[in-house]
């Protein structure tokens, strides 16, 4: 029989909600993305007095060595990584409560090992606390960890939550997606399971949602009636640095589009949830991919581009081509561009194009959504003698300057009725206080608290790659070399052969 | 980590008046756009601070402790016996070199200098010198209950610090009166949030929950002057647990008395810890009827807490967080004003009923 377990009426009011009790697992503690945001992470969390009550803290990787020498390179991590000043003595005390497993992911004498170590932390407090293991790992070891916590029966604690975090890539593919899906849900239930994109915990992604569904005034307009078209960026001024092991494998479609982009566009897309649960929110942005047409592998030379940067003038600075980075094979057909038109077939989005696009060594960073609405039906003013009226857009900006541009047009001040496009904007930097806490901050705590509202399910995922899969299956098939587009600029010409007639890429 | 430099432009005028401070800035404001677009101000609020002439540097330091949550303008009002003519000047701080295609956030400052006799109608100065679409934080640290009252119709939120009066029942009072009119952002409140989160977090997991209703005593240690802090803790126990408050019993250092829980009554003790040197609690221990116990202190490196459980066994262990110092208590009022916390008039009124 089911007990039911009283409110808590303490928590009302307070803006830091309790997190019970909790051993964070990290796999892969020696890796880089460990020590450059999870552990400063988890100390930032610290600081704040937002961790648990109790928090422990095991790392996991196949480096031999002890509790204090782990201890010691978590603590400079921190220290060099952290994006507050560090008080001596809370990474003192953090401090006391870090272990370290070392060993080799299919061995099973380290489950063993890890779970003395868990259950040694439980008999510390006299109770069984939460469990949450953070798979930090190159992703061909996700199965093996997870397969190997099943059978140590790791999966689940008795009186106790366990949970799993995986980092993304989740899957290479549909095929190794839908595996690893099936290998985790054979280990996991769903709701054990938090795979993690981190863009989602960054606060202006969230913004997004908040901009839709708290501001009565958009909503009349948005949808297939006024929307003309969306327009979706991601794009970075740099090359791929050291990066190219991982990047030449994956490519732009893979890195950016199948998850960041395409969740900003579930998130434009959405209709509003009856309420901001994990499940609520999640059936309506699985409903959006679900309309996403699937390109068949002949539509995709018609809605997608792909090219490489080639040599160029970048920040004032001559710089390589991609096939000329280090490491980067020279016959790679890997994208470092990637452009897509997609359509959302449901009531509220068809007809609409969705353009996106992702690059890297374009002429400036930003990722943004601009929403161009459709131009009015007659116009009664002169155009002569101005740059004439512009559709209105509206642009959402995520980073690095996050705010919100309206344009409109007004009138250029004189005897004659010209019109030219103004910007409205707002920035978040001038109309807030507070500094935005680290994605990983935000989706740390929320994996602990149980609250998956900002990561992926397996619809989700399974959904995204449904999309990116034909792309991915035609590319492989089509021969290089790929089009070049000089490092610097906006990116190659080909694009512009998705839009529309009267559409436009915005400038960058 | 990275600081980044600021300039201040400045503008200064004896005799002046409030629409010569206002025109100083828009014209600072003018200037500094038209050298690099990217300068734009920051618009999150004005806070006006009302304080004594010779205590303006202590709150002008307390002021520049609070960090990143700054007013978006301050307004610091200096009181100075014989004065009859106003003397101002204005800042405009603007970071040294923005990044290409960011906007770079200005924030503005405004000192005046005022005399005692200004107080009865001071909104008539501040006014003009505020940003009218922002909230208006007003905050008055020397008294000056006069100054608050005058700028009643500006103030959306009355900044105080409740153990800042010597007389606890006063204080409480006065709180009461002020919530009726403006929302009432108060630092001994947020001093004790720490607190109030860790006792929360110890009976949320579903085992301990039910532990809530058994309450059977609850003992709050504190700074000598935080007397209300200690008891609106007690209060917001009180209110948030369907305790019914009655008046406890003063003590040479501190109130102890009995609060009626549905279930059984709870034991309270107040105690005044002359060894906290920083302002707020020091302590809580709360026991249930079936003999379970936690107790929170201040320990390095967060607090220390220690259970006693149902069986007898004990264990103690540090719950992290780092101090936030009274700048950062004050940042963080600063930055509560833009947010509304249902739990503290209700604790306030069981604080109140509580009182000796």
């Amino acid at each position: 029989m089911a007990t039911t377990v009283p409110e808590n009426p303490l928590m009302q009011g307070l803006e830091r909600l309790p997190v019970h009790p909790t051993t964070l697992v990290i796999f892969g503690a020696t890796g880089d993305l460990t020590h450059r945001k999870l552990l400063p992470a988890i100390y930032n969390l610290a600081h704040e007095g937002a961790l648990p009550e109790r928090f422990n803290l095991i790392g996991v990787a196949r480096r031999d060595k002890e509790d204090s020498d782990f201890a010691g390179e978590s603590r400079e991590s921190i220290e060099k990584f952290s994006r507050r000043e560090t008080k001596p003595e809370v990474l003192d005390a953090f401090m006391k409560n870090v272990r370290y497993v070392p060993g080799v992911f299919d061995d099973p004498e380290v489950y063993r090992e890890l779970s003395e170590a868990l259950d040694a932390f439980d008999a510390e407090a006299g109770t069984p606390l939460n469990r949450v293991f953070y798979l930090s790992t190159a992703p061909e070891f996700f199965p093996e960890i997870v397969g190997q916590l099943g059978q140590a029966g790791l999966n689940k604690a008795e009186g106790a939550e366990t949970r799993c975090v995986i980092e993304k890539p989740f899957g290479y593919d549909l095929d190794s997606a839908r595996r690893l899906n099936t290998e985790v849900l054979g280990v996991f239930r769903e709701r054990q399971v938090f795979r993690i994109d981190h863009y989602l915990g960054k606060e202006t992604v969230q913004n997004v949602m908040a901009f839709r569904f708290a501001n009565a005034m958009f909503e009349p307009v948005w949808n297939r009636n006024f929307i003309d078209c969306v327009q979706i960026t991601a794009s970075e001024d740099l090359g791929i640095g050291t990066r190219a092991g991982y990047y030449d494998g994956a490519g732009a479609l893979r890195d950016l589009v199948q998850n960041h982009m395409l969740q900003l566009l579930t998130l434009i897309c959405m209709e509003p949830p009856t309420s901001f649960t994990a499940d609520r929110v999640r059936d309506e942005k699985a409903k959006v991919i679900e309309a996403i047409s699937p390109p068949t592998v002949d539509d995709v030379p018609h809605m997608a581009v792909r090219a490489q940067y080639g040599s160029g003038a970048s920040g004032g600075e001559q710089v390589r081509g991609y096939l000329e980075e280090d490491d980067v094979p020279p016959e790679s057909t890997t994208e470092t561009y990637a452009a897509l038109r997609l359509h959302v077939s449901n009531w509220r989005w068809a007809g609409v194009p969705f353009y996106l696009r992702t690059g890297k060594r374009l002429a400036r960073k930003v990722t943004e959504i601009a929403v161009q609405l459709k131009p009015v039906p007659h116009l009664a003013f002169q155009q002569a003698g101005s740059v004439g009226v512009q559709p209105n857009q509206l642009v959402l900006t995520v980073q690095p300057d996050e705010g919100v541009s309206l344009s409109l047009g007004a009138k250029i001040p004189g005897a004659s009725m010209r019109i030219r496009p103004v910007n409205m904007e707002f920035h978040y930097g001038t109309t807030f206080l507070s500094q935005s806490p680290e994605a990983y901050e935000r989706l740390i705590l929320d994996a602990m608290r149980g609250d998956a509202t900002l990561f992926t399910r397996n619809d989700e995922v399974d959904g995204l790659w449904q999309v990116i899969d034909p792309i991915l299956e035609s590319w492989k098939n089509t021969p290089g070399p790929l089009p070049q587009y000089p490092a610097g600029s906006a990116g190659p010409e080909e694009a512009n052969a998705l839009l529309a007639a009267g559409h436009h890429w915005r400038s960058l | 980590m990275t600081t980044e430099l600021m300039h201040e432009d400045r503008w200064s005028e004896q005799n002046t008046t409030p629409s010569a401070i206002e025109a100083a800035l828009r014209d600072m404001l003018r200037v500094r756009h038209a050298a690099n677009e990217a300068y734009v101000p920051a618009r999150v609020l004005n806070l006006v601070v009302v304080v004594d002439r010779e205590w303006r540097g202590e709150i002008a330091n307390r002021l520049e402790d609070v960090g990143r949550y700054n007013a978006s303008r301050t307004v610091l009002c200096t009181v100075e016996a014989g004065r009859s003519t106003l003397d101002a000047h204005a800042s405009m701080a603007y970071p040294d070199d923005p990044s290409p295609g960011q906007p770079a956030v200005l924030t503005e400052g405004v000192e005046i200098a005022i005399g005692p006799q200004h107080l009865a109608a001071l909104d008539a100065i501040v006014d003009p010198v505020i940003v009218s679409e922002l909230m208006t934080v007003v905050w008055a640290p020397h008294g000056h209950a006069d100054a608050i009252d005058a700028l009643d119709r500006l103030a959306h939120v009355v900044l105080l610090d409740s153990s800042e009066d010597f007389e606890i029942g006063e204080a409480l009072a006065r709180v009461s009166t002020l919530a009726e009119r403006a929302y009432v952002v108060d630092l001994s409140w947020l001093r004790s949030v720490p607190w109030r989160e860790r006792v929360c977090a110890s009976f949320d997991p579903p085992a301990e929950r039910p532990s809530l209703a058994k309450i059977s005593a609850v003992t709050v240690r504190h700074h000598p002057e935080s007397g209300a802090a200690a008891l609106m803790f007690l209060g917001w126990l009180a209110s948030r647990l369907g305790w019914d408050p009655s008046r406890l019993v003063g003590r040479g250092d501190g109130m102890s008395g009995k609060l009626h829980a549905r279930r059984q009554d709870v034991a309270v003790t107040l105690q005044s810890e002359p060894r906290q040197s920083v302002p707020g609690l020091a302590g809580v221990t709360i026991e249930t009827a079936d003999g379970g116990s936690i107790a929170l202190d201040r320990g390095p490196g967060g607090l220390t807490a220690h259970r006693r459980l149902r069986d007898g066994r004990d264990s103690e262990w540090t719950v992290l967080g780092a101090s936030r110092g009274e700048g950062g208590i004050l940042g963080e009022g600063v930055r509560q004003a833009l947010l509304r916390d249902p739990t503290y008039r209700p604790a306030v009124e069981a604080a109140k009923a509580m009182l000796p």
